[in-house]
């Protein structure tokens, strides 16, 4: 297969992606956002789950979750490009909601191929939310790495490090068995489900570590019988998905510094006037248009191009989290001894973005894996 | 077919048929000299014979200047330029050596120079029998470059010109030479206009062309003098004072932002191709050592390699994604990123080449044990030429933060 004209973005991506620009803005202005998320900054306070689940149902309607669901499972079936489009709008307002974890889930059942996973991904299509419970307590990236098992029917163990875990209603749950690793759809009450929400620094997201305590399972839940083969080859859409997550909120934190930049003014100039601050502005303006083609470029590639789809996905988790770091830090410099206080937005996006840049790897990571892809192994 | 094929017009899938089919069948032929590693690095007369010679074939054949009209010696193509150097590229061929009067003095004379001018000017410049250069630094202009003192005094249809132009890079072969003078020492940037000037033919005669000498012991780039020297008013393109907007158009083409595309061919040779590009530093660890050990397995310089190849693909799949206006956020925003983003990648390959070879980097190419022939720390060198001309990195992040993002101007 070979490259696609345009990233494949034509005009009914262009058109869902202004929708759902205009429905963020208007929706979910960053005042909004800092009130729904941040109305409490106590460190010690409980770990609350802070999400409009309103706005959520008219996201459903609008069709966000059919995007990528084939069109015999009763979904879109669009491209992921078109997928990639509405996440960077997500990144854009710092959106918290379950739609990447529901994304995500669904990369992966997609390539379950199973009557029980395309069931599933008819329910996502309709609404229904579920996020990935596949990480060790080690934080381990590889889809091997598992800490629940199978046992007897039950499943029993912990899965760590679950993305919006309290917004959604299914668990994707990878469980290790005799025959090697599996998935089940566990839905939210299930007996012996005990979810613990972790205390975390990202405002706009939770997350949690599931205990399994002896969770029975059957065969209707059963999702697939290789784990590690679903979650091995969704990997590369799943971290052009957080690629394109920052892309968005880099571009806020660039737009937002550079605005602060031409109203506040010292020494009588504006302060985009001193070069010390103008120039890695558009250093961050070059580093984000460069994560921002290597993500289009991967997702086109995962479609149309599956050579290439792994490098290309590396290379732009690796540029979005260099990305992301650079914009943080500078947006929160550059913004002086307001931009380190809890009312000056952008502490927002800085901690977003951290959760982002972590999450199946950062940058070095990332770059480690691509040259065992593009140079080989080091030799033993 | 390649994936640019894949997306040809019918006009331009019949003409890649052509030049594939002109390409194949013909030789550009083996040069007697070492071939400079850009048009910029020309030193002497028989790599410029066998360079120009080559570009006179390519125009010969259709392959240069294709989207220009032909009254203007060009193809009446649309769109079919960048088809040429697609395939001109993947042939191999030698670069093509007028490079500043394909890349700037072409595109400012479509623009601005009245009919009869372009059409005598262009078609010499295209087949290569007239080799152009470019007059706007001067010792006092450099980054502030509407800062240009020399000076153009009008008497009847004649100007006088003197003054003195540096860094003019093939002034040393030039027929032709673009021109940004002062014609008003009352206004900066109202006061500038823009001629062409016959300097070969001047020389001698009120031109002087001093050669410099780089950082790499090339001479290739020089000073010119203007004493007195005498020229018609039909050498003046656009208005008087004009001069500035007219420069603009040369500085957009200059740093690849322009409508027109500039023509451009393959590399001089098989071992210089993969001088300067990201991926061929994997093939540079894998043939160096470190301590003994394969230079390509030292966890360092794999992500050296590693950032380089994100920097350069990720430029790359830029100027792929400029083209799908739904996915930039301002039209200019990645056109005026590309020469600062470039140079800087080049540079930055040539340093981490210089880190895997270790101690080999010290050889130059006049060393036989030279890896690659001398030619990475060669490029090292050679690669402030593009970080400095065309407006310095510098002032491109001005432009950048200025004209893009919109912050204010800095002094």
């Amino acid at each position: 297969m070979t490259q696609a004209k345009n990233f494949a973005f034509g005009e009914d991506e262009k058109m869902l992606r202004d929708t759902a620009r205009k429905f963020l803005q208007d929706n979910l202005p960053t005042d909004k956002l800092h009130q729904l998320v941040a109305s409490d900054p106590d460190p010690y306070r409980e770990s609350l789950c802070l999400w409009d689940q309103a706005l959520w149902q008219q996201i459903v309607e609008l069709g966000w979750t059919t995007v990528i669901v084939p069109e015999a499972d009763g979904g879109m079936g669009m491209s992921l490009v078109a997928l990639c489009a509405l996440i960077e709008e997500c990144g854009r307002v710092a959106l918290p909601s379950p739609f990447m974890a529901t994304a995500n889930a669904s990369l992966v059942l997609r390539e379950c191929q199973t009557p029980i996973a395309r069931h599933l991904l008819g329910e996502i299509a309709a609404g229904k939310t579920a996020t990935l419970a596949s990480t060790a307590q080690s934080g381990s990236w590889l889809a091997a790495d598992c800490d629940v098992a199978l046992v007897d029917g039950k499943l029993s163990g912990s899965a760590w490090f679950v993305q919006d875990a309290r917004k959604v209603e299914t668990f994707i749950v990878q469980a290790n068995t005799a025959e090697g690793s599996a998935l089940y759809a566990v839905p939210i009450g299930s007996a012996g489900l005990d979810v613990v929400a972790d205390a975390i620094i990202d405002l706009t997201r939770d997350q949690a570590h599931i205990h399994f305590k002896g969770v029975p399972v059957s065969a209707a839940q059963l999702l697939s019988d290789d784990a590690c083969a679903a979650l091995e080859s969704a990997e590369p859409a799943l971290l052009t998905l957080l690629a394109a997550d920052m892309c968005g909120a880099g571009e806020w934190q660039l737009q937002t510094t550079v605005e602060y930049m031409k109203v506040r003014e010292q020494f009588g100039h504006p302060l985009g006037y001193f070069q010390a601050l103008k120039h890695p502005l558009v250093n961050l303006m070059i580093m984000i248009d460069q994560a921002k083609s290597l993500t289009y470029n991967a997702a086109c590639a995962i479609d149309s191009e599956p050579e290439n789809a792994a490098s290309f996905a590396r290379m732009a988790k690796a540029s979005a989290s260099e990305m992301a770091a650079f914009a943080s830090n500078r947006s929160i410099q550059f913004h002086g001894g307001i931009g380190f206080t809890w009312e000056c937005f952008v502490h927002l996006y800085s901690k977003r973005q951290k959760h982002n840049q972590v999450l199946l790897g950062d940058a070095k990571y990332q770059r480690g894996k691509l040259a065992n892809l593009l140079m080989g192994p080091v030799a033993a | 077919m390649s994936p640019q094929a894949r997306k040809d017009t019918s006009e331009q899938a019949e003409f890649r048929s052509y030049c594939r089919d002109w390409l194949s069948q013909h030789d550009a032929g083996t040069p007697a000299v070492r071939l400079p590693q850009s048009a910029i690095e020309i030193m002497h007369r028989e790599q410029l014979d066998y360079l120009r010679r080559w570009q006179g074939e390519a125009y010969a054949a259709g392959l240069i200047g294709c989207d220009y009209p032909v009254a203007e010696g060009g193809g009446g193509r649309k769109d079919c330029q960048r088809v040429a150097n697609q395939e001109m590229a993947r042939a191999g061929k030698p670069f093509l050596p007028n490079i500043l009067g394909l890349g700037m003095a072409a595109p400012t004379l479509h623009f601005h120079a009245q009919p009869a001018l372009k059409e005598r000017l262009l078609p010499g410049l295209f087949s290569c029998s007239d080799i152009w250069c470019q007059g706007f630094s001067e010792p006092g202009a450099g980054s502030d470059l509407a800062n240009v003192q020399t000076f153009a005094e009008r008497k009847g249809d004649k100007w006088i010109i003197n003054g003195h132009k540096v860094w003019t890079s093939l002034a040393h072969f030039a027929d032709w030479m673009i021109l940004l003078l002062r014609t008003d020492k009352s206004s900066k940037y109202d006061g500038l206009s823009y001629f062409v000037v016959p300097i070969k033919a001047a020389l001698g005669k009120g031109v002087t062309v001093r050669p410099l000498i780089k950082i790499t012991g090339e001479t290739g780039f020089n000073e010119v003098f203007f004493d007195d020297l005498e020229i018609s008013d039909d050498y003046r393109l656009d208005e008087v004072g004009k001069g500035w907007q007219v420069a603009q158009t040369t500085l957009l083409h200059e740093r690849g932002a322009g409508p027109m595309v500039t023509p451009s061919s393959g590399r001089g040779s098989a071992k210089a191709s993969a001088v300067g590009d990201a991926y061929g530093l994997i093939d540079l660890a894998k043939n160096s050592l470190r301590d003994g050990q394969c230079a390509a397995d030292d966890p360092l310089l794999r992500d050296d390699i590693m950032q380089m190849i994100i920097r350069q693909e990720g430029s790359k799949q830029g100027a792929r994604r400029a083209k799908v206006e739904g996915l930039c956020e301002h039209p200019m925003r990645i056109p005026l990123q590309a020469k600062l983003v470039m140079s800087e990648i080049r540079q930055d390959n040539a340093a981490v080449a210089i880190d895997i070879l270790g101690a080999q980097s010290s050889l130059s190419i006049n060393d036989d044990n030279a890896p690659a022939g001398g030619e990475w720390p060669l490029a090292y060198m050679n690669s402030y030429g593009i970080t400095i001309a065309a407006g310095a990195s510098e002032i491109q992040r001005n432009i950048l933060g200025e004209r893009i993002l919109g912050m204010a101007k800095s002094k």
